[in-house]
């Protein structure tokens, strides 16, 4: 009896992967495209940069192979740990820009007509080039006759060197940041509140809900997935900042560019200014490892606060 | 299933067959058509650039010459990633202070058999620009510009304040005096801009106190010395008398920029800002030059943009060729002018002093006589880069110049101990 079962259950001899069939080469040969531009433009150069960051590696020539010493100077390097905290504190501003995002996406949601000219407008930000935006805020932050200080005039406030001044540049460059993010952050909020049935706040308004608590017991509760993703994108963006500075402080001989490295402002200047790669490729690797721990630690506390219907 | 992988092989290989038959190389045949690239980083010399390239594809047919102009904030990791990766620029702009890196590297193309074969005489250019592109006895680019210092000054804030213009009698406290006097905190005038600048600036005062910068062998700074403190204190003293803007104001709008809107009475720079003070309107009657101020003596950094070729090109054979016309008078003689540069070439100024009759320009090629070459000893960007950050707190009063010098002198040394 046994041998009718198997004659009629069709069972596989071996264990077959799908490239050793025919179909299955074709399969390979139609990905090759996509797979083998992910590893020269993405695989190579990040084993490249991570072999470079246990070398020595002059501007031209031959590297030297290191071992860590890359890693224990980073370590012991003062300017890593500032840019380190600039970086910190850049990401924390930025973050505040998400509550804002939430409260203007559920706004424009209100709107009846013309919805879209709101989105397009907050949309402009992102797709201006970064070194036009840089040059029109070094104008309204200038300290002397920047749009800034003279609006503060009018209230009576004393004006800021606002990007000259090391106390204040990270915050400047956190606003400009928030106002560039806007933009794709309200797309996703949008596309989320567009998702949330209209019945739970009909019915909610029947039990006698008003805006207030709607908004706080129904939006942000079912928006919270796509919150979380936009966290998620801000977080790693923001340590990555690197234009902003280069446009509003370098090249223009400003002396708060000292204090105002961010990590990647740094991994630039070690690189491709004063010739040190390998020292220039540990940053990058430690900049990895921060954003991968960064993005873990979310993905861990979202349990807590992300509700999935 | 073997054919199929074989077909996909053959795929790629094709797909690879095909990239490299587009980058097959082509050098030999002298009538063979060569395109070569030549790079800069400047908007207002490259109209003058493409006026020499068209003047040399005039005398060489075959040979195509495409000028490219690179934002300045991004010519050095262009070009240094370019060269890294073979795909540099046949001919480009070259920097002393970058200079070193590239010729150690093996990325510059050798043109000691071009200057023997064409007969170049390197004595036609000034000594200090031309020894800066040499590296163990070769030349690896030829001068193309120079500078020196001077001050620029705004007549109409001297007419406006009663003070005498600058002259060749001028010393350091007659700088400071007129400043002083100059200074409208009203009017938002200041009387000189005293930013944190080395080459325009604290190196001048530095070697006019009897300091060196950097010593001979290039293995120390000068900067704590009792002559290095004077000179850094030449500008910390014109900031403390509220003669100048502040570091915050200079550092949101530059010092040139400043000169230009007139809210800086004098400003000491180089020669390569005439042509853009000239073409501006309003100051081309206002504006004019003198000779830098003496301390114990006369002395002015200079320096001069060197035209160099890549050692990976294609066509080295024309890049010589081309770069030995750069070198010559016939460039130099349309740099001038066109106004563009100081060129190096010796003799071929006169028309560059034509070009702007107003401006008293001889004052910059009378200082070849006492200039000094910009000291590069070393990782050179690296150093540089840490003046802001160690004199901005003498140029803000919260430290004593002293100290602040002996602490950039510490980490300059440190720099350059490093091989």
């Amino acid at each position: 009896m046994t041998n009718v079962a198997t004659k009629f259950v069709r069972r596989p001899t071996g264990r077959r992967t799908g490239a050793s069939t025919p179909s299955g080469w074709w399969a390979l040969a139609f990905i090759a495209p996509a797979t083998i531009g992910l590893v020269v433009l993405y695989l190579w150069p990040f084993l490249s940069t991570l072999i470079k960051s246990f070398q020595d590696v002059p501007a031209f020539g031959p590297a030297t192979f290191v071992g860590i010493e890359n890693y224990t100077t980073l370590i012991g390097d003062g300017d890593f740990w500032k840019a380190f905290g600039n970086s910190a504190l850049y990401t924390a501003i930025i973050l505040l820009g998400i509550p804002l995002a939430i409260a203007l996406a559920a706004l424009i949601e209100q709107v009846g007509r013309g919805r879209s000219i709101y989105r397009v407008l907050f949309f402009l930000p992102v797709v201006t080039l970064p070194v036009a935006i840089g040059m029109v805020w070094r104008f309204i932050y200038n300290g002397d006759f920047g749009l800034l200080n003279y609006v503060l005039s009018w209230f009576g406030v004393d004006g800021q060197f606002w990007v000259a001044d090391p106390r204040f540049t990270i915050f400047a460059f956190g606003v400009v940041g928030i106002w560039m993010g806007l933009g794709i952050n309200l797309i996703i909020l949008g596309a989320g509140l567009q998702a949330i049935p209209k019945a739970l706040y009909e019915a909610s308004a029947l039990d006698g809900a008003g805006r207030v608590r709607q908004f706080f017991h129904i939006t942000v509760p079912l928006l919270s997935p796509s919150i979380f993703f936009v966290t998620i994108l801000n977080v790693i963006a923001a340590l990555q900042m690197f234009d902003l500075i280069f446009i509003m402080l370098r090249g223009v001989n400003n002396t708060a560019l000292a204090d105002s490295k961010t990590i990647v402002y740094l991994f630039y200047e070690k690189a491709f200014v004063q010739f040190h790669q390998g020292y220039g490729a540990a940053i990058a690797i430690v900049l990895l490892i921060v954003i991968m721990i960064a993005t873990a630690l979310q993905f861990r506390l979202q349990r807590s606060w992300v509700f999935y219907g | 299933m073997k054919r199929n992988w074989i077909a996909a092989t053959a795929m790629v290989a094709a797909a690879t067959l095909l990239t490299a038959c587009s980058g097959g190389s082509s050098s030999g045949a002298s009538d063979e058509k060569v395109t070569l690239t030549y790079a800069n980083w400047s908007e207002d010399q490259t109209p003058a650039m493409q006026q020499i390239a068209t003047e040399f594809e005039k005398a060489n047919p075959n040979i195509t010459i495409k000028v490219q102009t690179l934002p300045w904030t991004e010519y050095w990791s262009t070009l240094q990633v370019g060269a890294a990766g073979g795909t540099a620029p046949d001919a480009f702009w070259m920097l002393a202070d970058h200079f070193r890196e590239y010729a150690k590297g093996g990325q510059l193309l050798d043109l000691s058999d071009t200057v023997k074969s064409n007969k170049i005489d390197m004595s036609v250019y000034p000594k200090a620009v031309s020894d800066s592109y040499t590296y163990e006895g070769k030349s690896f680019a030829l001068p193309k510009d120079f500078d020196t210092n001077g001050i620029w000054y705004n007549k109409a804030l001297f007419d406006a304040a009663g003070v005498k213009y600058p002259d060749d009698t001028w010393g350091w406290q007659d700088v400071q005096d007129a400043a002083k006097k100059l200074t409208d905190p009203a009017k938002g005038v200041w009387g000189i801009a005293a930013p944190i600048d080395s080459q325009g600036g604290f190196y001048n005062t530095i070697l006019q106190a009897g300091g060196s910068i950097i010593n001979p062998d290039g293995t120390a700074s000068d900067f704590a010395s009792p002559a290095g403190v004077a000179g850094l204190k030449f500008w910390t003293d014109l900031q403390a008398a509220g003669s100048s803007p502040t570091l915050k104001q200079l550092s949101d709008t530059e010092a040139v920029s400043m000169f230009e809107n007139q809210k800086v009475a004098m400003y000491f720079s180089g020669a390569y800002w005439a042509l853009r003070l000239y073409k501006n309107p309003e100051l081309k009657d206002k504006v004019d030059v003198a000779p830098l101020p003496q301390g114990v003596k006369r002395a002015t950094v200079t320096s001069g943009i060197g035209n160099a070729g890549y050692a990976g090109s294609k066509h080295p054979e024309e890049l010589k060729k081309f770069l030995a016309f750069l070198g010559g008078t016939k460039a130099a003689e349309i740099q001038a002018a066109t106004g563009t540069v100081l060129p190096a070439y010796k003799g071929t100024q006169k028309p560059w002093l034509d070009a702007m009759p107003e401006f008293h320009l001889q004052v910059f090629i009378d200082a070849i006589d006492y200039s000094v070459p910009l000291p590069v000893a070393g990782n050179a960007s690296e150093w540089q880069g840490l003046a802001a950050q160690y004199l901005a707190p003498a140029w803000d009063g919260k430290k004593p110049v002293q100290d602040a010098a002996k602490e950039y002198q510490d980490a300059v040394d440190q720099v350059l101990a490093k091989k």
